[in-house]
């Protein structure tokens, strides 16, 4: 018997024969697929019973309150808490997904020191007493220095406690450089202090209004409280109580009943006009004004001169001029105004896009004649100053402290420029910048916020955090922020920590929300009480007195104590004695009276007209010519437009025409399209003085002809691989157009170029 | 390069001869059929046993199923119960039981949780919800799950070493024929052939995959 080479090619043809008759193919093919769906070190949620935990989400200033549901000690979704006063049980995306934050890989994990190049993202892990002694060696150098004053901290918001520990740390510390981030609020707290004389968070009474007229406000795209207006949406719709001026067909302009499209930068303009109309028919609410108002009819002063009141300044708003400057036709505004005065309980409402997006102090001002004149002041449906917290211990300060807090502020809030204006974060680059010798901050507390994201001119901002010799970032997430500082020391997620949330710009009600821990902290991280608590400890004396708290649970509950009931049991407290006051003990102005010519409004020239408000056009940069289209962002309820990026759940609900492979459409008229050769899906390069981007074009009929429109919130280049990358950042397109009165940014856009690529 | 004897033909009788090729074919064929059908089935799962043998039928008879196995106030359900709820009976022996002592000694003194093998879990990308079936569709628990009711003792639990799942959701049956032992075979097509029998159709991917 001869065996040879076919003898054993026909062993294995049998073999493989033999094979497919066994289940061996089929079964390995079909465990393979489950073993690759279902990766062994792919963590995947514990099961059993569900606990429910409350709390409030912190990812905006929103102030959201939510129902974790956690197993096993894992937060698996976030619910919004149905009885919660802000937003009623609605969510935003952005709070829906935020586990996704909590567990997705852009936290720092512990402290960390910078070992390359700043932004170069080297870093090394070091203790938590280390970090604090850097920080306060730091610190207590440049104390020793006399210097306290060249300290400054960022912070998203200057309510509640952790700000207010931040604002005692550098009161004790000696430094006046407390800079909160700039939003719209800016400018609409602004007026309301001049106009009635209180400091506050101004609430609009949407769910009790019977009309509002909105003046840009994205109030279906995270305005004020994304989860408030969520709620309070369908009746918007169903009411037809919604009318939206804004250049851009917008989802809060398509749930309106009304769109009207001015010229964008033109609102102050059109709320004037308005008001003319108003006036002019004696439509106003003479109640109010005639007793309760100041500065409506020309006045005269102690000394005999007369001033021009709000009366003699509406002169100058005809319908037909307005309509000119707005580009709404005149029959439109006529109409509009006695729509809006001979409705019950009308509100005028502003800050354009989801509040991101800066606006002036006249805007501000001129909308808010409007509510006065309707006489809808504290009043159901109305405007309310919210007070702000005052429930703060007292402290004592040295010498070094008392002298660092006479020195002017780096930012020029506060000065004789600009007496109003308490933060301005958008004019910090420039005075860096423009420092002759050394930089007028020699050591930055990033302790919220993300400037080197949100600040207009992004490039320019990172120019001056150049010259800065130290940044300390507490944030939790590896933000573009935390990526350019020199030591890390992060602080927990909102879902493993304690903070009290007091009442959202926007809401009506006196409140304070109680975010707290639903998880365990996943790593070595500390809470930024602490932190400062630590900080102040080891620089000792005064400082450290005024923080004799054991934690900053402690201390969260010692100044909570009346609240804290209510707080722990329902997640909220609301204020049971809070009541609008009544018009003839609200205002506090000095002339006791709502005012319509706001005295303390500085007068750079002297004349009336700088102090009442008024429609001044926007000088937006670049040259014509050369750049003749208008660049304007938008927000999007999908897109978070803050100093947290979206999570990808997030990400994954934006349309493909707003974002696709990795490139951003921005919006333009078909018509501008046409003339500048553009068609649908073009990519292009879009040039401002600030900067430029890669785009891709998207046709648009909904935006108005010369405009360009880009989403906000996209282009992160930090947080990690799953985030970065994403289109471009509209930030970095923009700069600051400083507002003559009042130092806030008032460049709601910006002069660009479209050229195919 | 090539030489010339590597292109002559091999003579003849030098060649296998016909059967001989046969026979090998055989070999293969059948060395193949019986490691496929034999070797193989052994070698792609383990066997362990439960770490307590529960007598369902014991318990049956004092109680009802959905005393240990219960939907929670939220409507999801629970399985198999916890250390806690077994202890709300068996702090101490009830019985002489060997395994109730094992119980007691091994879990109960050491509040350790038992490490039941559930024959029926599924992997994380299903989704399941017993509250539709038992509950909506009023299915009872042994069409799935076979009548381990009224079993005295549990039976080994067999683990693919492969995917780590239950052999209960492929089957016991390597070809997926007749009918499921235990009730077990638990994949997709086993859920649309039962979905379509019952509601006219095989379901939509996010039902289960969401």
């Amino acid at each position: 018997m001869k065996i040879d080479r076919r003898c054993f090619l026909s062993l294995v043809i049998g073999g493989a024969v033999g094979t497919t008759l066994t289940p061996v193919p089929w079964k390995l093919t079909d465990d393979i697929a489950i073993w690759t769906q279902n990766w062994p070190w792919t963590p995947s949620p514990e099961k059993g019973p569900s606990v429910y935990k409350k709390s409030v989400c912190t990812l905006c200033n929103g102030g959201c309150g939510i129902n974790v549901r956690t197993v096993k000690g894992q937060a698996k979704k976030i619910e919004g808490q149905a009885d919660y006063p802000v937003n009623r049980g609605s969510l935003c995306p952005m709070g829906i997904s935020a586990t996704q934050h909590l567990y997705g890989p852009s936290r720092i994990q512990s402290p960390m020191k910078r070992t390359g190049e700043r932004g170069q993202g080297k870093w090394e892990k070091i203790s938590w007493a280390e970090a604090i002694s850097t920080v306060s060696e730091k610190l207590a150098e440049l104390r020793s220095r006399k210097k306290p004053h060249t300290v400054a901290c960022i912070a998203e918001s200057d309510r509640g406690t952790v700000p207010y520990l931040l604002q005692r740390f550098l009161t004790a510390y000696g430094s006046p450089n407390f800079i909160r981030t700039p939003s719209s609020f800016d400018a609409q707290e602004q007026a309301l202090y001049l106009t009635q004389g209180r400091h506050g968070t101004i609430g609009y009474d949407l769910e009790n209004a019977g009309f509002i007229l909105s003046f840009g406000s994205a109030l279906m795209d995270a305005w004020g409280t994304a989860g408030q207006m969520l709620s309070a949406s369908a009746d918007f719709k169903q009411k037809n109580k919604l009318i939206q001026v804004e250049p851009r067909l917008s989802d809060t302009a398509a749930l309106a009943s009304q769109w009207v499209a001015a010229k964008p930068g033109t609102e102050a303009a059109l709320a004037l006009g308005l008001a003319h109309v108003i006036v002019r028919d004696n439509l106003y609410n003479k109640e109010f004004v005639d007793n309760y108002a100041f500065g409506f009819e020309d006045w005269e002063d102690e000394n005999g001169t007369v001033h021009q009141g709000c009366k003699s300044l509406l002169k100058q708003y005809p319908p037909k001029k307005v309509a000119g400057i707005t580009g709404i036709d005149k029959g439109t505004i006529e109409s509009l105004a006695r729509k809006f005065a001979r409705a019950k309980r009308p509100v005028a409402i502003c800050g354009r896009g989801s509040g991101m997006v800066p606006g002036g102090l006249d805007e501000a001002l001129a909308v808010f004649a409007l509510n006065a004149l309707v006489g809808n002041i504290n009043q159901p449906g109305g405007v309310t100053a919210i007070p702000e917290p005052d429930y703060w211990p007292e402290m004592q300060r040295d010498k070094t402290a008392s002298n660092g807090m006479q020195q002017p502020r780096v930012d020029g809030a506060e000065s004789d420029r600009f007496p109003n204006t308490r933060y301005l974060l958008n004019r910090v680059p420039e005075a860096i910048n423009s420092a002759k010798g050394e930089s007028p901050i020699q050591a930055l507390l990033v302790a919220g916020g993300n400037p080197l994201y949100t600040m207009a001119d992004t490039e320019t901002a990172k120019k001056a955090f150049d010259k800065i010799p130290f940044i300390a970032s507490f944030s939790t997430y590896m933000d573009e922020t935390a990526q350019y500082a020199d030591i890390l020391l992060p602080n927990h997620h909102f879902l493993e920590r304690f903070e009290d949330v007091p009442t959202p710009a926007g809401t009506p009600t006196r409140v304070i929300g109680l975010t707290r821990p639903v998880v365990e902290p996943r790593h070595d991280t500390r809470h930024i009480g602490d932190t400062l608590i630590n900080i102040a400890g080891s620089l000792g004396g005064f400082i450290e007195n005024a923080f004799p708290w054991e934690n900053y649970e402690a201390f969260l509950k010692q100044t909570l104590t009346k609240q804290w009931d209510s707080l722990e049991k329902q997640g909220y407290w609301v204020d049971p004695e809070f009541m609008p006051p009544a018009w003839e003990k609200a205002f506090q102005t000095p002339s006791g009276k709502y005012e319509f010519y706001p005295s303390q409004r500085s007068k750079a020239s002297g004349k009336d007209a700088d102090a009442l408000p008024g429609f001044r056009q926007v000088e937006l940069p670049g040259d014509p010519e050369k750049m003749p289209l208008t660049l304007m962002p938008y927000a999007s309820a999908r897109i978070a437009g803050g100093a947290v990026a979206n999570p990808p759940f997030m990400t994954k609900t934006v349309d493909t025409d707003v974002i696709k492979d990795g490139a951003v459409f921005v919006e333009i008229n078909p018509q501008t399209a046409k003339k500048h050769g553009l068609s649908e899906g073009d990519a292009a390069v879009l040039k401002t003085p600030a900067g430029k981007a890669r785009v891709r074009i998207h046709l648009f009929e909904g935006l108005m002809p010369g405009l360009v429109a880009m989403p906000a919130g996209l282009g992160h280049t930090a947080f990690s691989d799953y985030i970065a990358g994403k289109g471009a950042n509209v930030n970095a397109l923009l700069t600051d157009v400083t507002d003559p009165g009042s130092g806030l940014n008032a460049g709601w856009g910006i002069r660009a170029s479209l050229v195919k690529a | 390069m090539s030489t010339q004897s590597d292109n002559q033909p091999v003579p003849a009788e030098n060649r296998a001869s016909g059967w001989v090729i046969f026979v090998f074919f055989l070999i293969g064929l059948i060395a193949s059929l019986i490691s496929g059908w034999i070797a193989f089935p052994n070698l792609l799962y383990s066997t362990q046993q439960q770490p307590i043998d529960f007598n369902h039928k014991a318990h049956v008879a004092q109680m009802d199923c959905s005393s240990c196995h219960f939907f929670r106030d939220d409507g999801s359900f629970a399985g198999s119960p916890t250390l806690d709820e077994c202890k709300s009976c068996h702090m101490y022996p009830m019985s002489n039981d060997p395994d109730e002592q094992k119980f007691i000694e091994e879990y109960v003194k050491k509040d350790k949780e038992v490490p039941w093998l559930i024959y029926a879990e599924q992997p994380p990308c299903v989704f399941f919800s017993h509250a539709a079936h038992v509950k909506g569709a009023d299915m009872e628990c042994r069409t799935c799950h076979g009548d381990i009711g009224q079993s005295t003792s549990l039976r080994e639990y067999q683990e693919n070493r492969l995917t780590g799942y239950s052999r209960d959701i492929w089957g016991y049956s390597m070809l997926r024929l007749g009918e499921a032992k235990h009730g077990g075979r638990h994949k997709m097509n086993d859920c649309a052939e039962c979905h379509l029998k019952e509601t006219g159709s095989k379901g939509d991917c996010f039902q289960c995959h969401k």
